[in-house]
Parts: C-alpha cells; sequence; structure tokens
C-alpha cells in the first residue's frame, strides 16, 4: 500500500530524515505509562543549573578536543567530523567532562528506518515509545517524522508515542506534532518566573501554555516536578503549585522527583539533595 | 569418617532442629547402603562432579516427586486416612491438609500441593463471603508454612480467574511467607488481565508467584500423549499429574566441556553422547532400584487408592551451568560471553538442541513414555562456578529484553521445566504495568516460565524458590557463619542461609556437610 500525507520527509513509504541519538533504552518503567522503548535526542533549549546530563545540552561542533582525551581510542576526528567507535568505547565518560561545550561525541546520527529496526525487536514486550532528551523537540522535524513512521507501521502502530518535554515548544508546533502523538510528559520546574528564569535560563510563560494546552486536548499524561530544597520547595512555590494543578483535569498524573547533587555541575553541586522523605511530604502537601 | 563418626556429627550438630536431625540421619543411613549397578565409567562421572545424583541416596525408597490427584481424592475421600469425601469447604481443606502430610518425595515433605484453587471451587459457594474465604485460605497458608517448612512445597493456581485464586493471591501477598512456592499458570485466551495485574502487585512486591505458560506446557504435555494434566512443583519442574518423576540426575555442562577438545563438533558428536549414556545407567539404575526392590509403588496408599499412577512416572534428565560451558568452548569472559554474543546465543542453542534430541530418543524402562523429560535444572547452593540452567551468570545479565530473547528459544526443548530469574530495578513497583507487558509478551514469544527477582524486596528467590532476607539479616546478627563463595556476595547471603538453623529450609538440595569442613 502507498501511503503519504503529503508531507515533505515521507516518500514512497521510506524516510530518510534523521536524528541525533544520545541513547536508547529498550525497557524503561520510568518514561511513561508501561514498559517503553525510550530514545533520547541530544540537545536542549534550556540551561538547567541542575541538569543531571549536560553533555546531552548542546550539539557537538566537532572541535577535536575529546579525541586526545580517550584512554581506548575509540575517538577519531575524519574529515573535520567526530567519530565515535562503539565497540572500542568503555565508557569511562572522560571525553563528556572535558568537552568545552555541553556535547559528548557519542552522539550518533540515525535514521527513521533504523531505528524502527530496532523498536521491531523490543515490540513484543513494550506499551509504547516515549521520546526524550535532551530536549526531544528541538529535534521536532525528526520527532514528527518518526512517529509518522510508527503510525504507518501496521505491526508497530498499537505502539504509544509519548513525549518527554520541557514543554517550551510553541503551540503551533505542539498542534503539527499532534496528529502522531498520543501524549505528553511536560516538566514544571518553578512557578515564580524569575525563579524559572534564574533555573533554566528561560522564562516559562510557554511551559505553561503548553500544559494547558495539552490538558484541553487530553494529551498532558503527566506533569513532573524536579523538586530541589530551598530552591522550589518554598511555601510561596508549594502552594502556587498546588493552585496550579488544582486548576488542570485531575486524572493528570504528578509526578515528584527528588533533586540529587550527584552528576550536576556548576553552582548546583552545592545545593541539598531531596530525601525520600521529604519527597513524600511534598507530595502529600501539594496533593490535590 | 567411620560409620558411626558421620552419625554422631549429626546427631551432635547444634545447626540443625530435631526433625533435620532425623531427615539427614535417615539420608546418611540410606548413603550407607550399596550403590545401584552402574558402571565404573558412570561412577567416575559422579565422584568428578561432571553427573550430580542431587543427593537422591543410594537406595532410593520414594519418588524424587509426587504429583498426587487431588482432584480425585477429595471426590473419593481415602480409606487409608479414614477420610470421607468432604462436603464443604472446611472439610475439603481439612482433607487436604490431612493428606498432604501423608505425600512424600525426595525432601519428605509434598512438593505438590495441587492446583488449589480448581480443587477448592466446587466448594465455594454464595454462603460463603469474600473475607470468610480470605480467612480460611489464611488459616491454610499458615498451617501448610509452619507445619510442612519447605521451601519446595508448590502451589499452582490458574488458569481460570475464580475466587479462590483471587483469595489466595491476596493472602500470599499479604503473608509474605516463603512457603508454599506458588504459580499462576496463565493462558492469554483464559486468564483475565485482572488475575493477571493482582500476580504482578504480588510479584512487584513479594516476587512471588512465578507466571507460567499454561498454553505451552497443555501442548507439550498433550502431544506426548496419555494427558491427566500437569502440575509444577519445587523447584522448578513440569511434570505428569497423577504421577511424578522417580529420580532427577543432572549433567554439570561446564564440566562437561573441559572434557571436550574444545571443538564444537567434539563436544556436541563426542563428549555430550558419552555422558549422557553414562548418566542414563545412574537414572536406569535408580529407577529399577525404586520401581522393583524398595517397593513404594506397592505398598503406598497413593497408588492403592488410585491418587498416583506408577506408570505416570518420568524420570528428570537435568543439566546446569550452559552459560560457563559456552564461554569455556569459546573462549571469552562471561562479559563477553552467552547472553551478550549472538555467536554465544546461536551455539548454546545448538548444545540445548543436541540434548533435546538426545532425551527424545533415549529409551527408559519403566517410565513414563519409556523417556525421560528435559529439565534445565534451576542449581543448588553448592554450584560455585555454574549457573543455573540456561541462566545468564549473576552480576553480567545483559538488558532484560537481550536477556528474555538470550533464554526463549531455549525454553520450548524444556518439558519437565526451566526457570530463568529476570532481575529487574526497584522502580518498577510504581509501575507494574510494565512488568505485566514484558510477562506478556515473553509468554506469547514462547517464554515456559516468568520469574522476576524485583530488587531490595523482602522476599528473593534463590535459585527458584524463596528466603526472606529479613531472616537472613537475624540470622547473620546472631553470628552465624556467611557462606561467601556462591554466586557473588548478595546470592552468596542468600545461599547462606541454607547452612544456619532456620524453622524453613529448602530440603531439597541441601546436603549435610560437617560442621567445619
Ligand atoms: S567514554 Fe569517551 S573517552 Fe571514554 S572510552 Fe568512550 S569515547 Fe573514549
Ligand atoms: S564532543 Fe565536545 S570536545 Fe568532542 S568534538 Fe564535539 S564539541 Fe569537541
Amino acid at each position: 500500500m502507498s501511503f503519504s500525507l503529503g508531507l515533505p520527509w515521507v516518500s514512497n513509504g521510506r524516510t530518510t530524515v534523521s536524528g541525533l541519538i544520545s541513547k536508547v533504552i529498550p525497557f524503561s518503567c520510568v518514561d511513561g505509562p508501561g514498559n517503553r522503548f525510550v530514545i533520547f535526542l541530544q540537545g536542549c533549549n534550556f540551561n538547567c543549573k541542575n541538569c543531571h546530563n549536560p553533555q546531552t545540552i548542546n550539539f557537538c561542533n566537532h572541535c577535536g578536543d575529546c579525541v586526545e582525551q580517550c584512554p581506548s581510542e575509540a575517538l577519531s576526528l575524519n574529515d573535520g567530523k567526530i567519530s565515535w567507535n562503539s565497540r572500542q568505547c568503555e565508557s569511562c565518560d572522560q571525553c563528556l567532562d572535558i568537552c568545552p561545550v555541553n556535547s559528548s561525541p557519542m552522539v550518533e546520527e540515525k535514521t527513521v528506518e533504523e531505528l524502527l529496526q530496532q523498536i521491531r525487536v523490543a515490540s513484543p514486550f513494550i506499551d509504547g515509545i516515549t521520546l526524550s532528551g535532551g530536549e526531544a523537540t528541538v529535534q521536532l522535524k525528526f520527532v514528527k517524522a518518526f512517529f509518522t513512521a510508527v503510525k504507518n507501521d501496521s505491526a508497530l502502530n498499537h505502539l504509544t508515542c509519548l513525549i518527554d518535554s520541557n514543554g517550551y515548544l510553541p503551540l503551533s508546533a505542539w498542534k503539527s506534532v499532534l496528529p502522531v502523538m498520543d501524549g505528553a510528559m511536560i516538566d514544571l520546574k518553578a512557578m515564580d518566573a524569575d525563579l524559572h528564569k534564574w533555573l533554566t535560563g528561560r522564562d516559562n510563560f510557554r511551559v505553561f501554555q503548553t500544559i494547558e494546552y495539552l490538558a484541553s486536548v487530553s494529551k498532558l499524561i503527566e506533569v513532573r516536578l524536579l523538586i530541589i530544597p530551598n530552591i522550589n520547595d518554598t511555601a510561596e512555590e508549594k502552594m502556587a503549585v498546588k493552585d496550579y494543578l488544582s486548576s488542570l483535569n485531575t486524572n493528570i498524573n504528578i509526578k515528584v522527583n527528588a533533586f540529587s547533587n550527584k552528576a550536576v555541575k556548576g553552582e548546583a553541586i552545592d545545593w541539598l539533595s531531596l530525601s525520600e522523605e521529604k519527597k513524600a511530604l511534598y507530595l502529600q502537601s501539594i496533593n490535590r | 569418617m567411620s560409620y558411626q563418626q558421620a552419625l554422631r556429627q549429626i546427631v551432635n550438630d547444634s545447626r540443625l532442629n530435631t526433625q533435620q536431625k532425623a531427615r539427614y540421619l535417615s539420608l546418611q543411613a540410606e548413603s550407607m547402603l550399596d550403590c545401584p549397578r552402574w558402571s565404573e565409567g558412570a561412577q567416575e562421572l559422579l565422584d568428578s562432579g561432571v553427573v550430580c545424583d542431587m543427593f537422591e541416596g543410594n537406595a532410593p525408597f520414594k519418588p524424587r516427586y509426587v504429583m498426587p490427584d487431588y482432584e480425585k481424592a477429595l471426590k473419593k475421600g481415602s480409606d487409608y486416612l479414614e477420610l470421607e469425601a468432604p462436603e464443604d469447604l472446611d472439610e475439603a481443606i481439612n482433607f487436604l491438609l490431612i493428606l498432604f502430610n501423608h505425600v512424600p518425595s525426595v525432601t519428605g515433605m509434598p512438593v505438590f500441593v495441587g492446583r488449589l484453587d480448581k480443587l477448592l471451587m466446587p466448594f465455594v459457594n454464595d454462603g460463603i463471603s469474600d473475607d470468610q474465604l480470605k480467612k480460611k485460605i489464611k488459616l491454610m497458608w499458615q498451617m501448610i508454612d509452619r507445619t510442612l517448612p519447605d521451601a519446595f512445597l508448590h502451589a499452582n493456581i490458574g488458569p481460570e480467574d475464580n475466587r479462590v485464586a483471587r483469595a489466595i493471591l491476596s493472602v500470599d501477598g499479604e503473608l509474605e511467607q516463603v512457603v508454599p512456592n506458588l504459580t499462576l499458570r496463565y493462558d492469554p485466551e483464559i486468564t483475565s488481565d485482572g488475575l493477571l495485574n493482582q500476580a504482578i502487585e504480588n510479584i512487584s512486591k513479594t516476587n512471588k508467584p512465578h507466571i507460567a505458560n499454561e498454553a505451552l506446557n497443555v501442548a507439550d504435555f498433550k502431544a506426548l500423549g496419555d494427558y491427566q494434566g500437569y502440575g509444577i512443583a519445587s523447584c522448578y519442574n513440569c511434570l505428569p499429574l497423577a504421577g511424578g518423576a522417580h529420580t532427577l540426575v543432572r549433567m554439570n555442562l561446564l564440566k562437561a566441556a573441559q572434557q571436550s577438545e574444545g571443538s564444537e563438533q567434539d563436544f556436541l558428536e563426542r563428549v555430550i553422547p558419552e555422558i549422557s549414556e553414562k548418566m542414563y545407567e545412574i537414572i536406569q539404575a535408580r529407577v529399577n532400584y525404586l520401581v522393583n526392590d524398595s517397593g513404594f509403588y506397592k505398598e503406598s496408599f497413593l497408588v492403592r487408592e488410585r491418587f498416583i499412577d506408577p506408570n505416570r512416572f518420568t524420570a528428570m534428565f537435568g543439566v546446569f551451568g550452559m552459560a560457563e560451558a559456552v564461554n569455556h568452548l569459546l573462549g571469552v569472559e562471561a562479559e563477553k560471553g552467552y547472553g551478550h554474543t549472538i555467536e554465544a546465543k546461536e551455539f548454546a542453542i545448538r548444545i540445548t538442541e543436541k540434548l533435546a534430541a538426545i532425551v527424545e530418543s533415549t529409551k527408559l524402562e519403566n517410565c513414563w513414555h519409556s523417556r525421560a523429560l528435559f529439565h534445565s535444572q534451576s542449581g543448588i547452593s553448592i554450584d560455585a562456578a555454574t549457573s543455573a540452567g540456561c541462566r545468564i551468570p549473576y552480576g553480567v545479565e545483559p538488558s532484560t529484553l537481550e536477556h528474555i530473547l538470550t533464554v526463549i528459544p531455549h525454553h520450548r526443548h524444556f518439558t519437565a521445566g526451566v526457570s530463568d530469574i529476570f532481575p529487574i530495578d526497584e522502580t518498577i513497583k510504581n509501575n507494574p504495568q510494565a512488568l505485566a507487558t514484558i510477562c506478556k509478551g515473553a509468554i506469547a514469544q514462547g517464554l515456559r516460565m516468568f520469574t522476576v527477582n524485583v530488587a531490595n524486596n523482602d522476599l528473593v528467590r534463590v535459585t527458584g524458590y524463596m528466603v526472606r532476607r529479613s531472616d537472613i539479616k537475624k540470622h547473620k546478627e546472631e553470628g552465624s557463619r556467611i557462606n561467601s563463595t556462591v554466586f557473588g556476595a548478595e546470592a552468596a547471603e542468600n545461599c547462606g542461609i541454607l547452612d544456619r538453623k532456620s524453622r524453613v529450609i529448602s530440603n531439597e538440595f541441601q546436603p549435610w556437610v560437617a560442621m567445619g569442613e
């Protein structure tokens, strides 16, 4: 059957769009409902002080600085492009530590079809696919092509297609991905605009827009709160979160994640981690 | 050690309680008898550990696994036990609890207590509320655990969804007892999602029950012929109902591989057939002794009252240490071997296929269908350098997806059971649906048995049966010796408990070892 939505990246049912992928995990039980295949896309439009994976923020500029640092000669610079030999790599992460621009030489360019092949192997055992990041929507063209291909594949179209996002994508762009997206999990980093800007580098107006819009079209799966002691767990923040969440549809899942100062860089190293007990208390206090 | 000394050491071993002493004395006495008749070559394999006789003793006087037709017993009552056929639920439970105490096995206790929901449902009516039913099951569960404290005692439920199955899952999840071991027989065509989900919730909390592939087991046993049902016993054996298994002998595939010149050809075409032939001598000798000499099948009331049929007893041909054998023959480290490469995966499948073909074509006298059934043996506490059955070694498991894909092709061959334990991260507790999806997918793809160890649950599986982490801790605080030689640190703790004085023990795999040895 030939099938075309008239989209530029789809021709004869085959797609040539590719994405920059930092990691793929076949089974995850923390990235949406059920068991999910998760694809982590490189690149982020926030610059969070508390980022746990800073190496996913920027795109590699092929400066080659990391090549020398690799103890197992897994990296090389060919024709001005970095290349990574996964079989030689010992996962020591030294290249990540040295990269001056918060990127990674281990990001791979993968075509939609390559990813579909991996998903076919996992498909009997999963409920769906989650695109995460970085910020998945930074590669929106890829996201749309990929989900379209899943939905057009009769062996895969039972899988739900979800996006894990910081919510910064403008509404018009959400509308364009909606036909092939089953839902999204959105991070809400702070209620106060200044605090949000200080924490992430961007203001939170579009995040609210995203949350409200996705809720209105029943595509908001989950709102995620990353709670950092003494920073976004103040009484005012808590109250504002509670009020805001209760204005939304009640069957939206709220997930509280605890900040941990391990694996962060910069000033966040000195911030306190949130204990499991405090996390439970927080969740209780915002309970709608 | 003289006979006198050996017996006296057991009598004076302060780690054992009275019943355990009695049991070990009997085992010791049995081992003092001359061996059944097999060749010197076969004895050499036993002595060097290439073949393991599972400490069944030299003169077996009871079958290894007995799978009574409890349904028939409930219908007929028992002359020997002087019990009429029960007429209501209390009588039925009481009847079964009495009968269980008279069902022997290798452990001296029953290893199969029946498909309890199927057995009890005819006695459940609308006059019994859910709470009343739960209370009765709870008392039954306590009675079984406290009077038959053996971790290999195994109950089955499913595939049908019914009130008893639900009550059992509810009670089992609440009590978190080691005994009974429990299996939900799952068939997507029959079992409701509600019942499966209840089982999955339990697993995420207590690692119980196992989920068995009902359709695959039924198809395999029907294909063998003379089908009267099957049951899942002990750890982890699928056997004909109203029969059982005379004996289980197992091959250490690593030690077998070490006897090979190293080529695949030599291992598959020379070593495996040679060892199998001697293993069959041992199996046949044991079966013959049990059938012809010690007389269980002549004197037992279970036979007389037709709760078991001597002609429905098979013998189990077991293997273990697949991962180590493959890695040895390919000359690779565990991290880069079985479970991690296509080459190792395919080689392992060829080994299993070879063995399965031998089991299928080798004749055995006095056995159901004149043959043995193939079994992936789940390991015992003394297996230091080898993994259970076809398992990927602890500590080097790949992702759960690769793990499942590696073992699935083996499962269809192990008619008499296989248990692969998939270690799963604690985060699954917040998302049991994920576990249900993996389970359904794996079973649809041909997995025979789905068993999970969720990190940090109190109840954990050792080789297929359960122990309690809190018990281990208690024993540790009381200053007991810890066996640190087995399967890495955590499993070592788990296995270590087997050496200590404990109310619940795991008789099947527990050879008595003199203090200080
Ligand atoms: S993680 Fe980076 S530095 Fe380390 S071995 Fe791999 S490529 Fe080289
Ligand atoms: S990963 Fe970083 S250091 Fe390496 S080439 Fe790219 S930008 Fe340079």
